[in-house]
């Protein structure tokens, strides 16, 4: 499959990185940053709740473009990071609730073990054959939560007292946003580091022929579970603010249907972007929304999972390069 | 655990076994004929599974007639389905196959949600394979299982003799190893892939009809089965038939033995199993280095 790359393609190796290209491709996220934690406060209580709800999925969603859009690795099984990011913070907290750090290194501590092991076994494989590994392990998962008593069995267990440490508690909900906006901020800052680092040249060049990449010298299988970890445990830092947020977890957490919604929501957004993921994120969960709003589709929004297959057949049939690719395409000025 | 026991979960592992190869070997030869990755092929054996459901009324005790019938039901389905949109994702990357097979995953669930309803349904087993025969001592095994298992075989020996002994077997075989080639010797390929595809969702939904009068039928049963085929074609190798039935098999002893012996983790025995395949052969068990 790697040798389908045209040979006269260059590799995005070594891209001359100014820190002004920098600055100006973080100008709007931090931008919208700043609205949000201004606007925090003023928000209402349903607003602020699908503010949060989407912003953890944000982060969800830019760990698996790391894998996906940054390194080409297709992963149907990220759902188990995040899923066993939320069931170590609630496992971790005792009656009295657990300290916020503590929990924090354990949630994405859990997560980045499992993927080291998930990683190792399956960057064995690739392509189609990758698909399928990621997925199995992650049902592996589910059913050691699903079956045996280790998280409560199907019904999943409560947190009783949500995480805190100091005056940082996040059974306030405007802490808790905060919070959340400040791992949003954090994981976009790291990844775009990541993105411009050589490291992250090494990953592109992965993406487009990884057999260069062996021949150049390097141990492309070490970068790829190098990647494979940290998206592990970014996805794991998702599942501590989920569990957070819900005070509840349960094995829906790491089924297979979660795995490929945050696959759709990178794609929706347009792939090989970081704010794509941002967006995707976005578009996905209001799209959802919508269609499952009586007011707006009529009795359709009971049968909103046949409106969203029908969206997701025609989005890949007619845009393929997502909502960046969209955009890029009506505005011939826009181009990256 | 004594013999009449083993026996009867030996008998339960072959025959689970294989039906999972009928379902296993179609997903791997649409991927590897026409590098498709069809996550909806669950779906077919759902579609199967409620098609037995709604047909076996009509039918009554000819059941052999309804497998036949529902046979050229899914096989006309499938031979839409892949000129209405699997036709499309041969040029397409993974990820574009992943996510529309996913969509149509989607819509299938929902339409069976619309049409029949979330309960779930069980399906008479015909009269004359009612009842089961004596092992010896007090166990007995039931005559409709053995039924599924010959059944099961005999399609076997038939694909294997269509894909080994047939012109278009042969056909199949070169589309496999040399796509171009083939179209270069004037085979209409999209015709190929067209009755292969429509193959795969028969043998999906003959799987599904089979199994509904031993598993009853439910929403969802097709993901949960497609990922266990996703863990067959993993340890058999994609693309190989004979692969597919060694895992087939491999995985039912290891799924029933694992309820009998360690029933509370056993939804993890056939994981473990790849994983050990993964660590000794990447390729899986009879695929081809690449």
């Amino acid at each position: 499959m790697s040798g389908a790359a045209p040979m006269t393609s260059s590799l995005p190796l070594a891209p001359a990185a100014p820190a002004a290209r920098l600055s100006r491709g973080l100008l709007a996220p931090a931008l919208a940053v700043a609205v949000l934690a201004v606007a925090a406060p003023f928000l209402g209580g349903y607003a602020s709740d699908l503010v949060v709800k989407v912003m953890i999925l944000a982060i969800f969603a830019l760990s698996l473009e790391l894998l996906v859009g940054m390194t080409g690795l297709v992963s149907l099984g990220h759902a188990a990071f995040y899923g066993i990011g939320a069931y170590a913070t609630v496992l971790g907290s005792g009656a009295e609730g657990g300290n916020l750090l503590a929990l924090l290194v354990l949630a994405m501590g859990s997560a980045a073990l499992y993927a080291l092991v998930v990683g190792a076994l399956s960057l064995r494989t690739r392509g189609v054959y990758f698909i399928m590994v990621t997925l199995a392990f992650a049902q592996m998962a589910f059913f050691v939560f699903h079956d045996t008593k280790v998280g409560g069995g199907s019904d999943g267990i409560y947190l009783y007292v949500r995480p805190s440490i100091g005056p940082v508690d996040l059974e306030n909900r405007l802490v808790l946003f905060y919070v959340v906006l400040a791992a949003l901020a954090g994981t976009y800052g790291l990844l775009a580091l990541i993105r411009r680092s050589r490291f992250g040249a090494a990953l592109a060049g992965i993406r487009v022929s990884e057999q260069r990449m062996r021949a150049v010298g390097f141990p492309t299988y070490f970068y790829k579970l190098a990647a494979f970890v940290i998206a592990g445990a970014l996805a794991g830092l998702a599942g501590f603010l989920v569990a957070s947020r819900d005070g509840v977890v349960n094995p829906e957490l790491l089924s297979w249907h979660n795995s490929g919604e945050v696959l759709l929501m990178i794609i929706l957004g347009g792939l090989g972007h970081l704010r794509g993921a941002v967006l995707g994120t976005v578009a996905f969960t209001l799209l959802k929304e919508l269609l499952s709003t009586h007011a707006l589709v009529g009795p359709l929004a009971d049968h909103w999972q046949l409106s969203l297959g029908l969206v997701i057949i025609g989005f890949v049939a007619w845009l393929p390069r997502g909502l960046v690719g969209l955009v890029q395409r009506l505005s011939p000025e826009g181009s990256r | 655990m004594d013999f009449g026991t083993f026996l009867v979960q030996c008998l339960n592992s072959v025959q689970y076994g294989l039906l999972l190869f009928l379902l296993a070997s179609g997903l791997t030869l649409i991927f590897g004929i026409m590098g498709v990755i069809n996550l909806a092929h669950g779906s077919f054996y759902m579609i199967g599974a409620y098609m037995a459901f709604a047909l076996s009324p009509l039918f009554g005790d000819s059941f052999l007639l309804m497998l036949l019938a529902g046979v050229a039901l899914a096989a006309v389905l499938g031979y839409l389905l892949e000129w209405a949109f699997f036709s499309y994702l041969y040029q397409r990357d993974h990820l574009q196959q992943v996510l529309m097979t996913y969509g149509l995953i989607l819509v299938f669930e929902e339409l069976r949600s619309i049409l029949v309803g979330n309960d779930v349904h069980g399906v008479k087993v015909p009269a004359w394979l009612d009842g089961s025969f004596s092992l010896g001592g007090l166990m007995s095994y039931p005559w409709y299982r053995l039924f599924a298992s010959a059944a099961c075989i005999v399609l076997a020996v038939a694909m294997y003799a269509v894909v080994n002994r047939t012109r278009l077997g042969m056909m199949i075989r070169a589309g496999a190893s040399n796509r171009d080639m083939v179209r270069g010797l004037g085979i209409d390929i999209r015709r190929l892939y067209r009755i292969v595809f429509a193959g795969g969702v028969a043998l999906a939904a003959l799987a599904g009809m089979i199994s509904a009068p031993m598993s009853s039928v439910y929403p969802n049963m097709g993901a949960s089965v497609l990922i266990i085929c996703f863990v067959v074609v993993v340890i058999g190798g994609i693309g190989s038939i004979t692969g597919a039935l060694v895992a087939s098999l491999l995985v039912g002893f290891v799924d029933t033995f694992g309820k009998v012996f360690f029933a509370e983790i056993s939804g993890i025995g056939i994981y473990l199993l790849m994983a050990v395949v993964l660590i000794w052969r990447p390729e899986g068990l009879m695929g081809r280095k690449t």
